[in-house]
């Protein structure tokens, strides 16, 4: 895809470098289609998500053995500092650079914190300076581009609240009209930071699995494009980008071990597919990435699952948790994150309430960053995985931080005491340091 | 007693591309009898080779799930609306 890639961008692609002239593969031939995870069955690229027969996710399939012939280091080096570096790992026929910075975020060695948790070589993948400041820009960012592709004129979400003002500003990028729905006891701030956008907000009466249902009959009798249901297969591999660029960041190389907060468990199951397709492709060496997650304890169905040995979730009716971004009770990739956290010789964790709230503080106080109830549940379990040796001192550790404290104030708020009030006199101001000394 | 039945796009094709269907059944095991009866097809796209309702599949009454009433085994009452629903959607 390489030739398509240089010809999209704006400065010279493709020159000096034989792997990516060595085939000029178009993005109609490294994308070949849609499969299902579960029975195989093969569709073309289309605006669905689950098999006509089995009801399974559909995924979409690469041409492996193209993109390790076309896609270097050097070849992603020279693509802009998005995600749309990686564009030829993504399922979007033309690069959709909208100039828009999403993506390639900071990863930042984490030693304060890695210190209080007794980790040696513990890192931050900080996506809470995405665009609306998480990373559903991700995934929204390569959703709208393929709404757009299969020629939608609205895009639609079901939100619980960071994928809202993701879509509702993704929207006004694109040029597409917007629907996001959101259950009806979200936080004000996501709300507010939805509507700014000028988007079409519709609160249910519900909670996020409520919405979800209502959605899926929606995306039934409407032709929209609703990025986490009919577009969900290429919406999903947004997520990747989280691993390549951690990769990358690396210089090259894969972490011993990723700890990913978990909602509907796509995230982390994309993260693991993200190191993956590098090592298949040829632009990291083979190595087993153990894989974590990180649940709160107010909707814990995967946690729950994992701890007790189930291979099925048991959908969570009613979640109550400060973490709403993760209160997803029937998880829909529940099933696959079981598996591929098994597998990679990981472990599933919740946080309590205080826990998160402890977690958030733990972030802030030792590294400067203000991560949203979502950070701090990763930290909580982080903190227990470190505790336990499930993740171990010597590892490369890379936690997810996926969303931004300032949309979850009012979680922290009641944590947090106000700051103290004098006068504006210096003797106000000698009061209260010496009452403070008196204390201390 | 007949309730009303939602059927999802992947599966409208054996029912004559209808969105909704009015069947007849006391629980939702009887809904989806008649409903294989009326349209044959149907049983094998909503049961795994064990005869579960498949993983990817959700069926709600009244739009709760019937994992949180009584199963397949959920008694229905005239003019209920029992959804047929792929799981597999939400989030990222």
């Amino acid at each position: 895809m390489a030739s398509t890639l240089a010809a999209a961008l704006p400065h010279g692609h493709a020159d000096g470098n034989t792997k990516a002239t060595e085939d000029g593969a178009s993005a109609g031939k490294r994308v070949l289609g849609l499969r299902c995870r579960e029975c195989r069955q093969e569709y073309p690229i289309e605006p669905i998500h689950v098999c006509d027969f089995c009801f399974g996710p559909l995924e979409v399939r690469y041409d492996y053995e193209l993109l390790a012939r076309t896609v270097t280091h050097e070849s992603i080096a020279r693509g802009p500092l998005s995600i749309w570096r990686y564009h030829d790992l993504l399922p979007v026929e033309h690069l959709a650079d909208t100039g828009w910075r999403v993506g390639f975020t900071p990863l930042q060695p984490a030693p304060n914190l890695g210190q209080a948790l007794g980790l040696r070589d513990l890192w931050i993948k900080n996506d809470s300076v995405n665009p609306t400041f998480s990373f559903k820009d991700r995934v929204v960012a390569v959703a709208s581009a393929k709404a757009r592709e299969f020629g939608f004129d609205t895009f639609a979400c079901a939100s619980t609240g960071n994928l809202a003002s993701a879509v509702a500003a993704a929207g006004i990028r694109v040029g597409l009209k917007t629907f996001v729905f959101l259950p009806w006891d979200t936080e004000q701030s996501k709300i507010l930071n939805a509507l700014v956008y000028g988007a079409t907000l519709v609160a249910v009466k519900g909670t996020y699995d409520d919405v979800n249902r209502l959605c899926s009959e929606i995306a039934d009798q409407h032709r929209w494009a609703f990025c986490n249901i009919n577009v969900r297969p290429y919406y999903s591999e947004g997520s990747k980008t989280l691993a390549f660029e951690t990769a990358e960041q690396l210089g090259w190389e894969a972490p011993d071990h990723v700890v990913v907060p978990i909602a509907s468990g796509s995230l982390l199951t994309k993260i693991a597919k993200g190191f993956d397709e590098l090592q298949q492709i040829g632009l990291i060496p083979q190595k087993g990435v153990r894989v974590s997650g990180a649940q709160a304890t107010g909707c814990n169905p995967v946690a729950e699952a994992f701890e007790k040995g189930w291979d099925a979730i048991k959908p969570v009716q009613r979640p109550d948790t400060i973490a709403k971004s993760l209160a997803i009770g029937n998880p829909a990739d529940g099933y696959y994150v079981l598996r591929i956290v098994r597998e990679r010789e990981g472990a599933v964790r919740q946080a309590t309430n205080d826990e998160i709230l402890e977690g958030m503080r733990l972030l802030a106080s030792t590294e400067g960053v203000f991560a949203e109830t979502a950070g701090g549940v990763a930290v909580a379990a982080l903190q227990k995985l470190a505790r336990e040796g499930i993740v171990r001192p010597d590892e490369r550790v890379v936690v997810y931080i996926t969303g931004n404290g300032l949309k979850t104030l009012d979680a922290v708020a009641p944590s947090l005491s106000p700051p103290p009030l004098v006068e504006p006199t210096l003797a106000s101001f000698d009061a209260f340091l010496s009452q403070r000394e008196t204390r201390a | 007693m007949p309730v009303k039945l939602r059927i999802p796009t992947p599966l409208r094709r054996l029912a004559d591309g209808a969105a909704e269907l009015n069947v007849e059944g006391a629980t939702v095991t009887e809904v989806l009898t008649a409903l294989e009866r009326e349209h044959p097809g149907f049983r094998e796209r909503l049961y795994d080779e064990q005869g579960e309702i498949r993983r990817f599949v959700n069926i709600y009454v009244a739009g709760e799930d019937i994992r949180f009433l009584k199963g397949l085994d959920t008694p229905l009452k005239e003019g209920d609306e029992v959804s047929i629903v792929p799981a597999v959607a939400g989030g990222a």
